[in-house]
């Protein structure tokens, strides 16, 4: 409606990000992707001093991460499984609570604005103070949690230095700092619902639970599906929560792709193999969101709204 | 719209204090001498209040930390000038203009939302090596663009398609260039999403960890996140100190966020984008 055609001006508008995109963004990736394939690490990537004598080793990288998925001290494979729970648990959270806000703060009540603006301060703080605050109040002998735990006359819980407990108090984190941004896009989602629909509903008698199946939800899918997709991707490339809280300890129980791929990287060194789950990373990200496109495509007809 | 009841606000007053105490509790440890944060004892509040952990923290090693604010300061003030510089025409143009590949391009900005780190990094880290800026601000604005630019032309566009076509058609009218109607007409009127957008990519800058961490080994060249792991040892941390620092970072990115939270939420709602 109204756009212009001068398809001339829109390339020259466009042509620096395009150049910079390409050059930073673009190149890189395609470099990474090559890298995955080689067997490059700190030594032969090549200095000042020496150059560059890394090779290209084929699929090696990738045989090596997926001929030990059955065995059962399989690195790789427990990284995986954590990775998706990881991101299956937190998205599930961020979803149901921050719904269920949303609701709340649709409603027409005194001090909404204010609740609202309280709820919000999670997404404001930095990512690195809510890991080093969440991690000092689940110190186990001075944190707060144990604490509270003792006075009430229970038995401390050994936050950080148990597998379970560990990957609980990390997802705790990122549940918390996760929630009001889906809690905001879904309150957009809701406040766009036509209330007529819902004064239609009421005068054929429909009760509040089945006005939430029929209309809500259906009308919120479109929110809610680009909302979850990209909470799904933010999620299962996050670094900063576990690297700060557990550095995947103990002994690799918090560890997920991102986390473990930057420990190949930085810390032993392997490039190659650092890349080889930058690929793995990027392509069940891809195949995810296809799938999950297609899915909603398939069940697209299923509305009220006509 | 139902009457609110009484279990609509105490669920709100819960989910609020689980919201705000993280932040409540180190402000309140930031606030206690050493003594006290390293006790059993249950104290929500000080019992001794003392400003001794501010005063350490902002004097230490000479005043490195000041030296560290400057640093992030400067990085994050590039990355967000350099991202709205590079990213506002493009943006532009996606919003006005029908052209061959537009959809190519927006899906190309989409698909940047997917890259990991984990996979950018190594070249990226290769590519700042080679121009040897390791340790240089320039390399952190570098890679720090490759976030900031697509992530500014998406919050951009969004603020630009609400814009009604028709004022830049009276431009035209009367006679305005292409450029003349960009500058004069759209700029001016979209200036709280530009500002918005330029707060947003600051605020990925000054909280980024992972690339800072890479790039800069030297002491001297640390944003706040690295340096404050500086208190985070093998065996024991300075909770104390570690707790006035981190509050000292986030009480300016708090107070902004939250007055101009209605602007925020708008542009992040309607772009869908990185939160």
């Amino acid at each position: 409606m109204g756009a212009r055609n001068n398809t001339w001006i829109a390339y020259l508008f466009l042509t620096p990000v395009i150049v910079v995109m390409a050059l930073l963004v673009f190149y890189p990736l395609l470099q990474g992707i090559a890298y995955s394939f080689s067997n490059m690490n700190q030594y032969n990537m090549g200095s000042k001093f020496a150059p560059p004598s890394w090779e290209f080793i084929g699929l090696n990288n990738y045989i090596n991460l997926f001929s030990t998925i059955t065995e059962p001290d399989s690195v790789f494979r427990d990284v995986l499984i954590q990775t998706l729970i990881w991101t299956f648990v937190n998205v599930f959270f961020h979803f149901v609570i921050g719904l269920g806000l949303a609701l709340l703060l649709n409603r027409n009540l005194k001090g909404r604005g204010l609740y609202r603006m309280v709820l919000m301060v999670p997404w404001a703080v930095p990512s690195f103070v809510a890991a080093f605050s969440w991690t000092w109040m689940y110190n186990e002998t001075y944190g707060v949690f144990n604490l509270v735990l003792q006075k009430l006359g229970f038995s401390p819980i050994p936050w950080l230095g148990d597998s379970f407990w560990a990957m609980v108090s990390v997802i705790l984190v990122n549940i918390w700092l996760g929630v009001p941004f889906m809690m905001i896009t879904l309150l957009g989602g809701l406040q766009s619902i036509p209330q007529s629909l819902y004064e239609a509903a009421r005068v054929d008698g429909a009760s509040a639970w089945r006005q939430f199946w029929t209309i809500t939800l259906p009308l919120l899918k479109p929110v809610a599906s680009t909302a979850t997709v990209l909470g799904v991707i933010w999620t299962f490339n996050l670094f900063n929560v576990i690297f700060l809280v557990t550095r995947g300890g103990p002994v690799r129980s918090t560890e997920i792709l991102v986390t473990y791929a930057y420990r190949e990287a930085f810390l032993n060194w392997n490039f190659g193999v650092a890349c080889t789950y930058g690929v793995v990373i990027l392509s069940f990200l891809l195949a995810f969101t296809i799938f999950y496109q297609r899915l909603l495509k398939a069940n697209s007809n299923e509305g009220v709204y006509y | 719209m139902q009457q609110s009841n009484w279990w609509v606000h105490l669920l709100l007053l819960l989910a609020s204090a689980i919201a705000v105490f993280p932040v409540l509790w180190i402000l309140s440890t930031s606030f206690k001498p050493r003594a006290e944060v390293f006790s059993t004892e249950l104290d929500f509040l000080p019992k001794t209040f003392t400003w001794e952990n501010y005063v350490h923290v902002l004097t230490r090693s000479d005043g490195i930390f000041w030296q560290w604010m400057g640093n992030s300061l400067l990085v994050a003030v590039f990355t967000a000038l350099i991202g709205l510089a590079l990213s506002t025409t493009a943006a532009y143009a996606l919003s006005r203009f029908r052209f061959a590949g537009r959809g190519a391009f927006h899906y190309g900005i989409f698909l940047t939302q997917m890259f990991p780190g984990a996979l950018l990094i190594v070249p990226l880290y290769k590519l700042v090596d080679s121009l040897g800026l390791l340790n240089h601000y320039l390399g952190l604005i570098l890679a720090y663009c490759t976030v900031a630019v697509p992530f500014s032309v998406m919050m951009l566009k969004s603020f630009f398609d609400t814009i009604p076509y028709e004022l830049e058609e009276a431009a035209r009218v009367d006679g305005l260039s292409h450029f003349g109607t960009f500058y004069r007409v759209v700029l001016p009127l979209s200036l709280p999403g530009i500002t918005v957008t330029a707060f947003y990519s600051f605020i990925t800058a000054w909280n980024e960890f992972l690339i800072a961490l890479t790039f800069m080994s030297d002491q001297n060249m640390y944003t706040l996140p690295i340096g404050l792991q500086q208190f985070v040892n093998q065996f024991n941390t300075d909770w104390h100190y570690m707790a006035a620092g981190a509050i000292i970072v986030t009480l300016p990115i708090l107070l902004v966020f939250l007055i101009a939270q209605r602007y925020i939420i708008s542009g992040l709602t309607s772009g869908g984008t990185k939160g």
